[in-house]
């Protein structure tokens, strides 16, 4: 993965809009926050191949960066992401990995589902 | 106190380093042995946290990272029986419950263990470590002749409750090789074992005890986690 640049991960997102894609998208603070942190109160959010079209999406601001996709009848938006990749099967995967190296959030999108 | 001979060993975790942590010392020990050890390990960690920053691994390349620790990982303890069973990480919990019994079932009806180890229901912190007690000791509990059940257990309430471990077992002789289990998931272990190692160059010794010693519970089937299921 690289830092985030917003022209270039802009043209990545382009070319997925308008088409039937798999959604990956999670946010976390690990299962173990509250066992370290017992007044911490520990939300998180996951969903994985499931199928979205979306008209626009739109990287925007400073690092890490805010992610939003249109849909006709809706949105998916992601903060705090920093990095991203286009990998080696074509799949756009975007993450937010705080100072510590942990992933905070992670939204991806395919033209193929992701493994189970 | 010593390690008991068993027939045959099987630890039952959800994830790649679960065994490492609680129970490798005592795996290497049984293994030493000629008993044969089995490890059912639920899940491949998916879902880890530690991707680094700069990142070395992704949501969807870390999967195939933990199966090659994992595999590593038994090399060191001498585990010849690893299975992988392929479910998500951080999913456990929300299969059926008695689908995950009957999976427990059918892998001690193969396995035919003396003993079984897992985590201790309700003090074991992880959903998908407690979702994997329930199953095992469900499976156990329809059992006539129930194998022992020694379970690990680390929740901030545990001393409080179950009081202290009643099995200590002394695993020095395999401090190397837990070190070395621990080692082998350097994706996810690194910035814990970079803190221990301060410590022990320190001279911690709760830190070199934790090394040289491996603590279970003896399930209490007279105070069983449920009333029926």
């Amino acid at each position: 993965m690289e830092p985030v640049e917003v022209k270039k991960l802009q043209v990545e997102l382009d070319a997925f809009a308008n088409r039937d894609v798999y959604l990956h998208l999670e946010t976390t603070n690990g299962s173990y926050a509250t066992h370290f942190n017992e007044g911490f109160f520990n939300a998180g959010a996951f969903i994985r191949n499931v199928v979205i079209n979306y008209e626009l999406g739109k990287v925007v601001g400073d690092s890490p960066h805010r992610v939003g996709l249109k849909l006709p009848h809706g949105w998916v938006y992601a903060q705090g992401i920093t990095h991203y990749e286009l990998d080696e099967q074509g799949r756009l995967l975007l993450a937010g990995h705080d100072g510590s190296g942990k992933l905070a959030v992670a939204l991806q999108i395919s033209e193929t589902p992701f493994s189970y | 106190m010593a390690i008991e001979k068993e027939q045959h060993v099987l630890v039952v975790f959800p994830h790649p380093d679960d065994e490492a942590f609680g129970v490798s010392g005592t795996m290497s020990t049984h293994v030493d042995r000629g008993t044969p050890v089995t490890y059912a390990c639920l899940t491949l960690g998916e879902m880890g946290r530690n991707l680094g920053n700069p990142p070395f691994a992704t949501r969807e390349s870390l999967p195939e990272i933990r199966k090659k620790e994992l595999q590593a990982s038994a090399d060191a303890i001498g585990l010849t029986d690893l299975r992988m069973l392929g479910l998500r990480d951080k999913t456990v919990e929300f299969e059926d419950d008695e689908k995950m019994v009957r999976l427990m079932s059918a892998l001690i009806d193969e396995v035919k263990p003396s003993l079984i180890i897992t985590f201790y229901p309700n003090y074991a912190v992880h959903p998908d470590h407690e979702a994997t007690a329930r199953a095992v000791v469900r499976a156990v509990r329809r059992m006539k002749d129930r194998p022992k059940l020694h379970c690990v257990a680390f929740a901030n309430n545990t001393l409080d409750e179950l009081g202290k471990p009643d099995i200590i077992h002394d695993i020095s002789e395999m401090r190397d090789r837990k070190m070395a289990s621990m080692k082998a998931h350097i994706s996810q272990t690194a910035w814990m074992l970079e803190e221990m190692e301060k410590r022990l160059a320190e001279g911690d010794t709760e830190t070199e005890n934790w090394l040289t010693r491996e603590r279970f519970y003896n399930y209490r089937w007279d105070e069983d986690f449920e009333d029926s299921f």
